[in-house]
């Protein structure tokens, strides 16, 4: 620890939130699968509805488990609370019912993997909110689509599949002019890559699934909440500033000045929603954040070398990785992602769908699935899986073609991913090469 | 609620019940830097149990208007002016650290208005370290820091906490930003340079309890014995009680325990 500071993320990884267990001792985490908590007495139960005090009520609303995991990536990421969900799309919709409702709006940036998108693009709209799309590269878009009935800005730390770098501190200040709030997807960055609150976001949401967990056995979310927004300021979230019938007539803002988002979405969402986390997965997650400093830094020295590799064959005609040179946004991940630009990486095979798909099954150590961020590397194929409801001027204004293929680089020794990658631009040349 | 008091603004927290003077009264006043939402469990606990709730935003704080008052006897004399625009003439209080001495000062200065006194991690006099007034004044991150760091036990600097899926530290680094630029300088100020503690403990006539954690460093309970020896005019002397596993943070850190000794001081005195 520093003088005066927090502890050091490789500290917070391993002891954030956890207390040695009161009853027995345990170091590690116990899973507490309970679905209910007994109430001493009558009173204590009915101060625990009455928000009197601190506690659990059912694991709907809060588990030990759970709490453990969403301290730990509150203190990760700088925030003053999270809230652990049933997946990262389960966060990012409580994000949103949260903040507003029928007639209100979002601007987010277009590249945003396909279940946000259609979450954004398809479902809300059916509920009254609707979504301008914006190139997250251009900050005079993200402004001119802010409309008074605008309520949240929302991008992804890397985007899908371009690895755009979101400028979170230009995005923020749009946003903050203009009194919404800016909500980051950090999944891929983690916050031993980038902490999006200290350079200006407001709320963070990561799937659990990927880099936090690491190991692609449990589904989950995360929610966290910075606490710098002034929602009394702002004026513009009556769910946050105004009672609140469902809950004891509540005065978010009132009852908890900087906590108010954390509140609601804890008192109204999980509940009612019913998005919560098993304590299993929340306990399969927190075994994988304990390394989650140690793995960044491998992944990240991979999927450099794997990205470097790529860029010197004939076969490929793009690589898409903000760690190199020639993308991009090189010198906005200089700055904002000094530690490395994340583990996943997309490219252009020449010779489209069919070199694609030969260079996909000739593979033997990456596996061909839909996810990112396990420890284990993995290879997609966007435009004939997540991506293939899109048009194909939808693809390309997404910057995809039909021989662009995803990379996660994991934890296996390079030279065996090199190896793996080189047999497979083997079997795409074959075909381009008739 | 909101209240004009000196012809400035003042919300005060009533824990969302409508307030009834006729009810037994309870103020509850928080320290440097912070407002009405430190004491939120305890409120709400002391509301659901047969008494008014009155936890104001002190002046320049929270959503209070004003500046920050700049000495502990400005701010007793604001609380008895707080109490007449209430239109509640006799009420227990209770103040945390700062606003335990603004507590101290207003019961031994109008004893006929105060029926019941707590203070909780409070000492008197009550020193501010040098290097934290100096960075009050010109470097309020650090400021913040050495507050966190020496007012929370180390389970909660590493994100442990009583409140599920909260960090305690961050929720009082955001507080204490929330303020405007002057307001800790001066509340600390006032805490340092307050020098009748002792001779106000010696006045104070009414059921007195000190609140005081066991692990708390920046009111230490050693530092207390004075306070606790000066307020020999109380019927029996003052009670003291220690709050267990808990840091000058009390009301975060154990939010029952302080919730419970409050109320049950309250109701049997």
């Amino acid at each position: 620890m520093t003088q005066y500071g927090s502890p050091a993320p490789e500290t917070l990884a391993l002891h954030a939130g956890q207390s040695p267990d009161p009853a027995f001792g345990a170091r590690a985490t116990p899973i507490y699968f309970t679905a209910g908590y007994v109430f001493p007495d009558a009173d204590h139960a009915a101060a625990l509805f009455n928000h009197e005090r601190p506690g659990h009520v059912d694991t709907s609303h809060s588990n030990p488990t759970n709490a453990v995991l969403e301290e730990r990536v509150a203190a990760l990421e700088g925030g003053i609370g999270a809230i652990a969900l049933a997946s990262g799309q389960a966060a990012l919709h409580v994000a949103i019912a949260t903040l507003m409702g029928a007639g209100n709006h979002i601007v987010a940036s277009r590249a945003l993997g396909g279940a946000a998108r259609n979450l954004l693009a398809h479902t809300l709209p059916r509920f009254g909110i609707r979504t301008t799309f914006v190139d997250p590269r251009r900050p005079d878009e993200w402004r001119d689509a802010i409309r008074p009935e605008t309520r949240l800005l929302f991008g992804e730390a890397l985007g899908n599949f371009g690895l755009e770098v979101l400028d979170i501190p230009a995005v923020a200040a749009i946003a903050h002019a203009r009194r919404v709030p800016l909500l980051v997807d950090a999944t891929l960055v983690t916050p031993c890559l980038q902490r999006p609150l200290s350079l200006g976001a407001d709320l963070v949401l990561h799937s659990a699934t990927e880099f936090l967990g690491g190991h692609g056995v449990a589904v989950g979310g995360l929610l966290v909440d910075g606490g710098r927004f002034d929602w009394e300021q702002s004026g513009l979230f009556p769910t946050l500033t105004e009672p609140y019938d469902g809950f004891h007539g509540m005065d978010f803002t009132e009852e908890s000045s900087v906590a108010a988002f954390l509140l609601r979405a804890r008192c109204e969402a999980l509940p009612d929603f019913g998005a919560c986390l098993s304590p299993m997965n929340a306990f399969q997650i927190l075994q994988g954040i304990e390394t989650l400093p140690l793995r960044m830094r491998a992944h990240v020295a991979n999927a450099r070398a794997v990205a470097t590799h790529l860029a010197g064959q004939a076969l490929v005609a793009r690589v898409a990785y903000p760690g190199l040179a020639p993308h991009p946004d090189h010198e906005l991940a200089s700055r904002l992602l000094p530690d490395g630009a994340g583990a996943v990486l997309s490219f252009e095979l020449s010779g489209g769908r069919e070199a694609a798909r030969a260079f996909i099954e000739s593979l033997k150590v990456f596996s061909h699935l839909a996810n990112v961020g396990d420890a284990k590397s993995l290879v997609s194929h966007p435009s004939s899986t997540t991506l293939s409801r899109l048009s194909a001027a939808a693809l390309a204004a997404a910057g995809i073609g039909e021989g662009t293929l995803r990379l996660s680089v994991g934890l296996e020794h390079v030279d065996d991913l090199i190896e793996d990658l080189d047999r497979g631009l083997y079997a795409a040349g074959r075909v381009v090469g008739g | 609620m909101q209240l004009t008091v000196s012809g400035l603004p003042v919300f005060i927290y009533t824990a969302r019940q409508t307030f009834a003077p006729a009810q037994p009264v309870v103020v509850l006043l928080h320290g440097a830097a912070h407002d009405h939402s430190v004491w939120n469990f305890q409120a709400r606990h002391l509301a659901h149990h047969g008494f008014s709730v009155l936890a104001p935003d002190l002046p320049g704080h929270g959503r209070s208007g004003g500046a920050p008052l700049a000495s502990i006897e400005a701010l007793a004399d604001w609380l008895a002016a707080l109490l007449d625009a209430a239109g509640v003439r006799q009420a227990a209080v209770a103040g945390h650290s700062m606003g335990s001495l603004v507590a101290l000062q207003a019961a031994a200065q109008f004893p006929d208005r105060f029926t019941q006194l707590i203070l909780l991690g409070s000492v008197a006099p009550m020193p501010v370290a040098a290097p934290l007034l100096s960075a009050a004044n010109d470097d309020r991150p650090t400021a913040h820091a050495m507050i966190n760091q020496w007012s929370y036990t180390f389970a909660s600097q590493l994100g442990a906490s009583a409140v599920p899926g909260t960090s305690l530290t961050g929720l009082n680094r955001r507080l204490m930003e929330r303020q405007d630029d002057a307001v800790l300088a001066t509340d600390l100020g006032a805490c340092n340079a307050y020098e009748g503690g002792l001779a106000a403990a010696g006045a104070v006539r009414c059921p007195t309890l000190l609140l005081c954690a066991e692990r708390d460093q920046m009111t230490p309970r050693r530092a207390v014995k004075p306070l606790h020896e000066a307020l020999a005019g109380v019927a029996d002397g003052a009670r003291m009680i220690s709050i267990p596993r808990a840091g000058h943070a009390m009301l975060a850190e154990a939010p029952d325990a302080v919730g419970n000794a409050i109320r049950s001081f309250l109701t049997r005195n």
